[in-house]
């Protein structure tokens, strides 16, 4: 299992939990765990989020390593100018 | 092949080379956007709505038609609808649909024989509006009976309750704040005012469309994004992406602003019906009224500290508009603002709202230097009213390797530390500040950086030279850095490589020039595809040697034998190899195409000393020192050039420059005249001071450097002037009225 | 409606053109005559992208109409180097990275020359001031004041 730190309008949705666990090995096994296991996310998930892992932000990485202590938040997609 | 260590030890990066686009630039020979000329080109131009909020009842372009020369007249109807928020919103925001949004808002488009025809064929193009109740302020637009932008539109973001127009809204931080505050031996809140500014790159948006009714063409233009600019284009009329070549032109600044779509659809559009090229070339006034600004808004700030200088809590929230369009900039103002420092307790929250301005683009840093200003502003009335030395404050509680940080994530190694002692040593800081009505600032900045997906390609040349293909748009020197990575890499001096940026045909796909992600991003490509390019010639000289390729190393752009038991042979040169590429199995090249990640946190801090005139309310920078940290700086001259550009944009932003909008909805200031950006008579040097602390991210310790410059000087001159004027400022810009007022 | 004709000198070269009566030079030089070295970056003569000289004198040429340039000499960006070899001040701008996206390149350079033919040691406020017409967005104006500092003292052989 890994915990997963969510955004903050993710927290509202399902009721004010800051972490949830879900198993996963990477980006997008976390992220459709998610989904499945709270589908009132799946609209903010199919929006578009970043995930930072273990401190490094990633957009669009679907298979990177999620190990069972990494560090997991969820973020807005962010753009630069 | 030990070519992925973290290389230190460097031969061309670091060294301050003569830009290879030097001499186009410096002669008059560089083509911009406006600067293409083509065989029987038309001029088009934009009929845009006058009314900040109006329904479009009836277009008729008749008149403008019988115009001997007038060729054609495109509206929305020319245009395919799309599908989903980005594509929609971005076509309705470069030609209106059923209402005119804001001032400016683009409702028609003409081609015409000349430039002068062109306009005057726009100003005969009627359109008949039903004028409709317009809201340009935060607070108003977020009230439930406020004018609605988009009616019955449902914005999933938006909290329950909210008004008409709030389109999102989001938290971030940790702790318990209440617990935080009750800790702290002083309290201060403050709340903060800014005003929309415009990126002002000199150059305005232009560009060359040349269509045919098959949808085959071609585009020349200046932009951050060639790749966005086909992709939008093609969808937007209808075209297969693989018709469609964009070729991106030196581009005159830009700065998050041209990263963004808006009269290249429409030349292609005009180009497609008339079966001409169609030159299009914005007006200053056009830019201003149609193009980005930032978002703008209220930002509330609450921080609590103990005597000793502890931050025991911070809170902010703002309200930001971001124009007519959904906008999440607000999330990077507060994620940003509080980054800087090591906290127990913290909260940031921001909503984000539609009014009738033009739908904000990316400026530099998008957002971050909003919510720092707010933040850093407060963090230095604590120092004054608790009498603690404001450097000794920030450097008690900055963030560091392994600091949870205020939106989420730990962090990794950073320079934040570092520059600030830098910051506390450096003579400014430690300079004597005399007389009267004169203060210094300070604050912290942040900029996440970013990576993203990127393509680069490399060829060995027969005489021993390489050639680099990209696909980023070379703002502010790239093409020197990249040229100067891949010589590093290669082992060839600078003068042997040379890096072009490619049509979208001739590279793999590229997102923009921004998020301070070039020289990482397509620098981190442009190695692995020197790497590539390396293994292949040490095969070649495995084959001529009769070795294993594994026992072949490449050491000073050369192929050497890997050790005693690999064979004795003579170091053979890239150029040897390259000579005889095409006998030893065919030419020789590399590539490497990458979502690149691990881009790395950047921090400034900014030293800003002024004077204030209490009689005129006009302040004057004395003296101003940027530090940041760079990683490593490849080409220092340049890495200095966006710290000093960054810093004199956020100067402007303090002092000078804001969107003023009438009663009447419409833009006040759309000339240069009264968009006041600071000259060189408003400014001193700007000591630039580089910190290379490497990111492990990058195979040469790279972070971005372009976006933090810009963040810290907002409350770095804000922070000066409320010194030297005993008054704390709260809003933006502080313009020799508003300073007045305040101190009055 | 006709065109009106005009003779001018163009960087030494004399050069006619057909123009419209409300041309102005700048429309002229980058659309009839190719010499988009000259920008325009707000046709309202406030931020010097266009500057040229008239006579030796500085002139935003978006403010000059084209029929104006009749029996005058002209000087652009394209006339400032001596063919290969670069004028100080080019020089000074690429060696200094006085510029970085280029657009505003041009109208400096044909700016400060025109300050450093008229005074060839001038003092940083002197080119601050002469220069406060031209609008930079990139740089900060820093390494731009530096490269005329040092154009204008290898000028006069210091």
């Amino acid at each position: 299992m890994v915990a997963v730190r969510l955004l903050g309008s993710m927290r509202s949705a399902i009721g004010g939990a800051e972490m949830v666990e879900v198993e996963a090995a990477n980006t997008i096994q976390m992220l459709n765990a998610l989904k499945r296991e709270y589908p009132v996310l799946t609209d903010i998930i199919e929006g578009g989020v970043s995930v930072a892992i273990d401190g490094l932000v990633y957009e669009n990485a679907w298979f990177t390593e999620i190990k069972p202590d990494s560090e997991v938040v969820i973020m807005p997609l962010m753009k630069g100018g | 092949m030990a070519l992925d260590d973290t290389k230190r030890d460097f031969k061309v990066i670091g060294q301050r080379v003569v830009r290879p686009d030097g001499i186009d630039k410096v002669t008059g020979k560089a083509q911009y956007g406006a600067d293409l000329i083509l065989p029987g080109m038309l001029w088009g131009a934009v009929v845009r709505s006058p009314h900040a909020h109006a329904k479009i009842l009836k277009i008729d372009a008749s008149e403008a038609l019988k115009l001997d020369g007038v060729e054609a007249v495109v509206t929305r109807a020319d245009f395919v609808e799309q599908k989903g928020d980005n594509f929609a919103d971005n076509l309705d925001n470069i030609m209106a649909g059923k209402k005119a949004l804001y001032d400016g808002h683009a409702v028609a488009a003409v081609a015409a024989t000349s430039q002068r025809l062109a306009n005057k064929a726009a100003k005969l193009v009627k359109v008949e509006y039903e004028i409709l109740p317009h809201v340009t302020e935060v607070d108003e637009a977020m009230k439930a009976d406020a004018p609605v932008l988009h009616e019955g539109r449902k914005y999933t973001g938006a909290p329950a309750g909210s008004g008409p127009n709030v389109t999102h809204y989001q938290d971030y931080g940790h702790g318990d704040l209440d617990a935080g505050f009750a800790k702290a031996d002083m309290v201060i809140e403050r709340s903060f005012k800014s005003e929309g500014v415009h990126q002002g790159y000199i150059e305005p948006h232009a560009c060359v469309a040349n269509y045919n009714t098959d949808g085959r063409g071609e585009t020349w233009v200046c932009t951050q994004g060639p790749f966005m600019i086909r992709d939008f284009t093609a969808a937007f009329n209808g075209f297969n992406i693989s018709q469609v070549r964009v070729t991106p032109s030196e581009i005159g600044g830009g700065f998050g602003g041209k990263a963004h779509i808006f009269i290249e659809p429409v030349a292609a559009a005009l180009s497609k019906k008339t079966g001409r090229p169609v030159k299009m070339a914005m007006t200053r006034s056009e830019v201003l009224r149609a193009t980005g600004p930032t978002i703008s808004g209220h930002i509330d700030v609450k921080i609590g500290m103990k005597k000793d200088g502890t931050i025991t809590a911070g809170y902010l929230g703002m309200r930001a508009q971001g124009g007519a369009y959904p906008s999440g900039t607000v999330d990077m103002a507060t994620q940003a603002a509080f980054a800087a420092y090591d906290l127990e307790n913290v909260k940031s929250e921001g909503w984000n709202v539609v009014t009738n301005r033009p739908k904000e683009a990316a400026y530099r840093a998008p957002g971050a230097p909003l919510g720092v200003w707010g933040v850093e502003s407060v963090l230095d009335e604590l120092c004054q009213e608790l009498n603690l030395d404001p450097m000794e404050v920030r450097i008690k509680n900055a963030a560091k390797k392994g600091t949870k940080s205020s939106y989420g994530p730990t962090f990794d190694d950073m320079g934040l530390l570092t520059a600030l002692e830098a910051a506390k040593a450096h003579p400014h800081w430690n300079a004597p500040l005399d007389g009267p009505n004169k203060g210094r600032g300070l604050s912290c900045g942040f900029w996440f950086n970013f990576g993203g997906a990127t393509s680069v390609s490399l060829q060995i040349n027969s005489d021993g030279t390489a050639s680099v293909t990209e696909g980023n748009p070379d703002i502010g020197g790239s093409r020197a850095s990249i040229s100067m990575m891949a010589a590093e890499t290669l082992g060839l001096p600078f003068e042997k490589v040379r890096t072009i940026v490619a049509d979208t045909n001739s590279i793999g796909f590229n997102q923009e020039t921004n998020g301070s992600r070039v020289t990482f991003a397509v620098g981190l490509a442009t190695i692995k595809a020197a790497e590539a390019a390396i293994k292949v010639m040490c095969g070649r000289a495995a084959k001529i040697w009769g070795i294993d390729e594994e026992a072949v190393d490449w050491v000073d752009g050369a192929a050497v034998p890997s050790g005693p038991n690999a064979g004795d042979f003579p170091p053979m040169t890239l150029a040897e190899i390259a000579k005889v590429a095409v006998q030893t199995g065919g030419p020789i090249a590399g590539h490497h195409e990458v979502t690149a990640d691990g881009a790395g946190v950047s921090f400034g801090v900014h030293i800003a000393d002024v004077e204030v005139d209490p009689e005129t309310g006009k302040t004057t920078v004395l003296r101003y020192t940027a530090f940041q940290d760079a990683g490593k700086a490849i080409h220092p001259d340049y890495v200095e050039g966006q710290m000093q550009g960054g810093a004199v944009q956020g100067i402007g932003w303090a002092l000078n420059e804001e969107y003023i909008y009438g009663a009447d909805g419409r833009l006040q200031n759309d000339g240069f005249l009264d968009y006041r950006i600071p000259v060189a008579s408003d400014l001193p040097m700007i000591d630039a001071v580089i910190l290379e602390i490497p990111n492990p991210g990058h195979p040469y310790g790279v972070r971005g450097v372009g976006e933090t410059g810009i963040v810290p000087p907002l409350a770095a001159i804000g922070n000066a002037v409320s010194r030297a004027t005993g008054v704390r400022m709260t809003k933006l810009p502080m313009s020799p009225p508003t300073v007045l007022k305040a101190i009055s | 409606m006709s065109k009106l004709h005009v003779t001018t000198t163009i960087n030494g070269d004399s050069r006619e053109f057909l123009c419209e009566p409300e041309d102005t030079l700048l429309d002229a030089l980058r659309n009839t005559l190719g010499l988009t070295g000259a920008k325009e970056g707000c046709a309202t003569g406030d931020c010097g992208a266009c500057s040229v000289t008239v006579n030796g004198r500085l002139v935003c040429s978006c403010l000059m109409l084209a029929a104006e340039a009749e029996g005058q000499e002209i000087d652009t960006i394209e006339g400032m180097a001596d063919h290969d070899k670069l004028h100080p001040l080019q020089k000074h701008f690429l060696e200094g990275a006085a510029l970085q996206c280029g657009i505003c390149t041009p109208g400096f350079l044909v700016a400060a020359k025109a300050l450093l033919d008229k005074n060839p040691d001038p003092t940083e406020t002197e080119i601050r001031y002469h220069l406060a017409g031209n609008l930079c967005r990139c740089t900060g104006y820093d390494k731009i004041i530096r490269a005329v500092q040092n154009a204008a003292a290898e000028m006069r052989g210091a």
